[in-house]
């Protein structure tokens, strides 16, 4: 590990100085980070610790919506009385990924920002374009059976690990962003960004940046969402695929729905297209199903990766049946 | 960058007891413990937040030591398997593990009973799990799926789960 120095933020404004001037990162969770500057994939010169912001907090917004403090620990979040009664899909995801301890150090904003699991990025023996950009991407041709279908690129197939994010995704969650010049706000649907050419960009943020918080606008539909993920053990591994969705059916009738996919492209990937398809359809196995291979008639996938076309279909479906109280 | 920026004083609280030590930044909370204060309770296993043996308790929540910055760790209560109890005084998490043979080789078992002991916290807070059938609710029946569930993030290679799940279902009654 590089050699690096640390100090603890008491003010945003110091933090965000310190960091925009480059060669540095922020440390929160550090549950990806640490790792990854153990592995020499990411190497600043220096930290700082920005655990005492005042980061940690979630609270109701006046338009009946949640502001979750970038700080706050997945544990208290996925414990929040709040999230779990009216967005239950984000309450689950978060409880479906990574283990006690990990949820216990982990944040929001880290969580948000965390790097693939793609094996070529964390070996440095290897060449990767999105750790190396020009330096090639050899999972196409080699080890891909967990990476992505939709969006990729011939420089980089990496998927974004998160669950919190799918969830957070079908539930048009709102970035609050933090630089020197100010304060904005990211839809999460504009904050991640797809390989192309330049894999090793994977959101909008410029270097010093901080996320501050996460808004979810108030959606009544949310109250009945779930997430499911389908892994290679029952517990404590990352989705080979998932689904977060919210349903409102009313006589049989899909109103309204949300529907986002995990671990199949570079950032979660609303399902868009499959919501178009379903709203004023019957409930049903068989819409279900056609929504989302509407979705996935835009996969690509390779040999070792298309079965997550089927394992998607289907997780998808039986989330929506379960959220219609449909037979599948 | 001079060697002073890359290093820092620490002050440690360990177990109730305050130790004041000059650390490189790289170091980890469990290298620091293990390597530094001799308490060698706490086990490294992957060094990666991947198997749960060097679980210790930081302001009473179980995190992975091998993923926290001891410089980062300083200040707050650490409390490690020496800290829970002791040969002639066990906490009654260890003495579950010992009545149930809840481990064979033992490198595991540390972290298990830290992070067991932490775990029972978690259910009485009411905090629901991945297995929780009904994610509202604030009461939770401790069952051996729910267990299982909580209790992932510690692997044991020996396989002693069984005798694991039966040791915590003992000690939260």
């Amino acid at each position: 590990m590089r050699e690096f120095a640390f100090t603890r933020a008491e003010r945003a404004e110091e933090a965000i100085r310190l960091v925009a001037a480059g060669d540095a990162a922020y440390l929160a969770g550090g549950t990806n980070l640490v790792d990854l500057m153990k592995l020499g994939v990411a190497r600043p010169g220096l930290l700082v610790d920005i655990t005492a912001l005042g980061l940690d907090f979630v609270t109701e917004l006046p338009d009946g919506g949640l502001r979750i403090g970038a700080g706050t620990r997945n544990s208290d979040l996925a414990a929040s009385p709040l999230v779990r009664s009216r967005y239950p899909v984000l309450a689950q995801a978060i409880l479906a990924g990574a283990s006690g301890q990990l949820r216990n150090q982990a944040t929001v904003g880290g969580n948000l920002l965390q790097r693939t699991r793609c094996t070529y990025f964390q070996d440095l023996s290897k060449p990767c374009d999105k750790r190396r950009p020009g330096s090639g991407c050899p999972a196409r041709t080699g080890e891909h059976h967990n990476l992505a279908i939709l969006g990729a690129s011939e420089h980089c197939i990496a998927t974004h690990p998160s669950d919190m994010a799918v969830a957070l995704s079908a539930l048009d969650a709102v970035i609050q962003v933090q630089e020197s010049a100010g304060r904005r706000e990211i839809p999460l649907a504009d904050f991640y960004l797809l390989p192309g050419d330049r894999p090793d960009r994977e959101t909008v943020l410029p270097q010093g940046a901080l996320i501050t918080a996460v808004d979810l606008p108030p959606l009544p539909l949310a109250r009945r969402s779930a997430y499911r993920k389908v892994r290679e053990r029952a517990s404590y591994a990352f989705a080979i695929g998932s689904v977060a969705a919210a349903l409102d059916v009313v006589g049989g009738t899909v109103r309204d729905v949300r529907l986002s996919f995990g671990a199949l492209a570079a950032m979660p990937w609303r399902a868009r297209l499959a919501e178009e398809a379903l709203r004023g359809q019957t409930a049903s196995p068989e819409a279900f199903r056609d929504a989302a291979a509407r979705e996935l008639a835009a996969a690509r996938p390779l040999p070792d990766n298309a079965y997550k076309i089927s394992v998607i279909t289907a997780a998808a479906v039986q989330t929506l049946c379960d959220l219609s109280g449909v037979t599948p | 960058m001079s060697d002073a920026s890359t290093s820092s004083g620490v002050e440690l609280r360990v177990n109730g007891t305050r130790h004041r030590l000059s650390l490189d930044h790289r170091t980890t909370l469990l290298d620091a413990l293990r390597e530094h204060l001799d308490l060698t309770g706490t086990k490294k296993g992957c060094d990666r937040g991947q198997c749960g043996a060097c679980t210790v308790l930081l302001d009473g929540r179980r995190v992975n030591a091998c993923l926290v910055l001891a410089v980062a760790a300083a200040g707050k209560q650490i409390t490690t398997i020496e800290g829970l109890g002791t040969s002639g005084d066990l906490h009654p998490m260890q003495e579950a593990f010992v009545a149930r043979d809840a481990l064979q080789c033992g490198y595991c078992t540390p972290g298990q009973i830290c992070s067991a002991v932490a775990m029972l916290d978690e259910v009485q807070r009411g905090w629901p799990s991945a297995v929780t059938a009904d994610i509202t609710d604030e009461t939770i029946r401790l069952d051996d799926i729910e267990i299982r569930e909580r209790m992932s993030g510690n692997l044991c290679r020996c396989g002693a789960y069984v005798n694991i799940v039966s040791a915590i279902t003992e000690a939260s009654r």
